[in-house]
């Protein structure tokens, strides 16, 4: 076995155990850290895939940032065993249903999708700062401008939603 | 991977840890020094010639106080916050450039752990996931105060990270680099004669907005004065810290030295050129590559040591923010000066491209 292979399985394992601790632990502050080891995992497997970039990016973004905001709405929400609603029956009979209905989508989906031609790991320059901005920048100018304006329309609904509460109290 | 490489490596990492660590141990007994000399005492001065043993002594104190946990349901989180706010401002220093390559042995050794193409943005991740290490642990003490002290601490890092991540934007633009060394070498010397007009080739003097804000925003990260929001003992007993004890505490206490030595190491790779000085090319003409490159480790730590001094310098001289007027600060003035910064240096790049 080669030291990649003995890592990617590692990292494999990891992201596969939180991924189902995330769900499975009763602490929802628990559920958030083994989020954020999922969140390393990945970077990980990045990381694998020569993609350093995308790797630190990740972590920054997802472990720094999302994940601290997350822990912040919950560790002021004081989640007690006691205050949590038990929820009705149905509820949960439909939550199971929803769940399982997605994951069956994903199976086949995964299932029917072409293996992609798997871009060759030997070249190690492929996921600079520099391929990747010539690459976001030439070939794929229009969908990289148009998630900015997605994400610049999504600020500015963000704050306009935040503002409106405002004016009426005052 | 042949041996001398991991030889190399790991002798590398062994110094920077133990400089790192001696550093930030010398710091606490400096910050004390410095601060009975602002206010007119005379300070520690029982243990050794001139107190210079009160860190161990410090050490010593900590490591012998009871070890409490508090009642919690977490007691693993307890001991893991500390241990992360540690280990997370011990690894920034793997990507520092300390000095230029030493020719030892036929080898060619270059005077940093790890030379990664991104290791600015290495760094705002590692200090990023430093505010678990708080969060973390003022959660699991269980206690109001602690918990009001991490909110406290982690809002104020988060909010002062865009501003420092937007300061450094400008300076990536003329830079064209994310690597720390690559940064650090173009800043080569102290006078550019190479453009129409000379000018200093240090950043601090093409940047100087983009410094000011990356200095407020590391104060800021630091939790120093007049940033210590965090452990403001008026308000909240100790911040985040409050529940801590033995050497838990000092893991906290330490970490911030730590982060201060960083941050100023940063600052001075960034914008005052490292391991450059004026006159680099005559020391390495005249006197060798080798002897060039220690002149410059010691440039480099001169200019870190003076950058923890400014710390303590404006700890002793500024008084602390209130929480508004830190947000106010952070949001509305800094945040829009580093987009403003960011577009005058876009426009004057394209106008000298042309």
């Amino acid at each position: 076995m080669s030291l990649t292979l003995i890592a990617f399985l590692f990292l494999s394992l990891v992201a596969v155990f939180c991924g189902l601790m995330t769900v499975l632990s009763k602490n929802p502050i628990h559920s958030v850290i083994y989020l954020i080891g999922c969140f390393f995992a990945i970077a990980g497997h990045y990381l694998l895939l020569n993609a350093q970039f995308l790797a630190v990016v990740h972590i920054i973004v997802y472990a720094g940032a999302i994940m601290v905001l997350f822990l912040f709405t919950l560790m002021l929400m004081n989640l007690n065993k006691e205050s949590e609603k038990h929820k009705a029956a149905i509820a949960r009979i439909g939550a199971v249903i929803a769940a399982g209905a997605m994951m069956l989508v994903l199976v086949a989906v995964l299932k029917r999708a072409d293996s992609l031609a798997i871009p060759s790991t030997q070249n190690i320059a492929i996921g600079t700062i520099e391929n990747l901005g010539r690459v976001l920048l030439n070939e794929y100018l229009f969908p990289f401008e148009f998630a900015s304006v997605l994400l610049l329309s999504a600020m500015i609904g963000a704050v306009l939603l935040a503002k409106k509460d405002h004016q009426k109290a005052a | 991977m042949d041996l001398g490489f991991v030889i190399e490596k790991s002798a590398i990492i062994l110094v920077i840890f133990a400089i790192t660590m001696l550093i930030a141990l010398y710091s606490t007994f400096g910050e004390r020094v410095f601060a009975s000399y602002f206010q007119d005492r005379l300070g520690p001065n029982r243990a050794g010639p001139g107190g210079l043993l009160q860190p161990l002594a410090d050490g010593v104190k900590m490591f012998t106080k009871e070890d409490f946990i508090p009642e919690t349901p977490n007691k693993f989180l307890f001991i893991f916050g500390p241990f992360l706010f540690m280990t997370t401002a011990l690894i920034t220093s793997s990507v520092i450039p300390w000095g230029d390559t030493l020719t030892l042995f036929g080898r060619e050794v270059k005077l940093q752990a790890a030379d990664i193409n991104v290791a600015i943005l290495f760094v705002f991740g590692v200090v990023s996931i430093g505010v678990y290490g708080i969060m973390l642990g003022g959660w699991a003490s269980n206690n109001k105060f602690s918990l009001l002290g991490a909110v406290r601490a982690s809002s104020q890092m988060i909010s002062y990270e865009v501003a420092m991540g937007l300061s450094i934007i400008a300076v990536l633009m003329m830079t064209g680099t994310l690597s720390l060394r690559g940064i650090v070498e173009q800043q080569h010397g102290f006078i550019d004669w190479s453009g129409n007009i000379p000018w200093f080739s240090w950043n601090v003097f093409k940047q100087p907005v983009a410094f000011i804000i990356f200095l407020v925003c590391a104060f800021a990260e630091t939790n120093r004065t007049p940033f210590d929001l965090p452990e403001c003992e008026s308000e909240l007993v100790g911040g985040y810290h409050t529940e801590y004890s033995s050497m838990k505490l000092g893991f906290y206490l330490f970490a911030e030295y730590i982060n201060m030595f960083i941050s100023s190491a940063l600052i001075s790779l960034l914008f005052f050129g490292g391991f450059n000085y004026p006159g680099m090319d005559w020391v390495a003409h005249n006197l060798g590559g080798n002897l060039a490159t220690l002149v410059g480790v010691g440039v480099m730590f001169t200019k870190t040591l003076f950058g923890i001094f400014f710390y303590m310098w404006v700890r002793w001289t500024v008084p602390r923010f209130r929480y508004d007027q830190l947000m106010n600060l952070g949001w509305k003035i800094l945040i829009p000066l580093a987009i403003l910064n960011i577009l005058i240096t876009g426009f004057v790049i394209i106008l000298n491209g042309n």
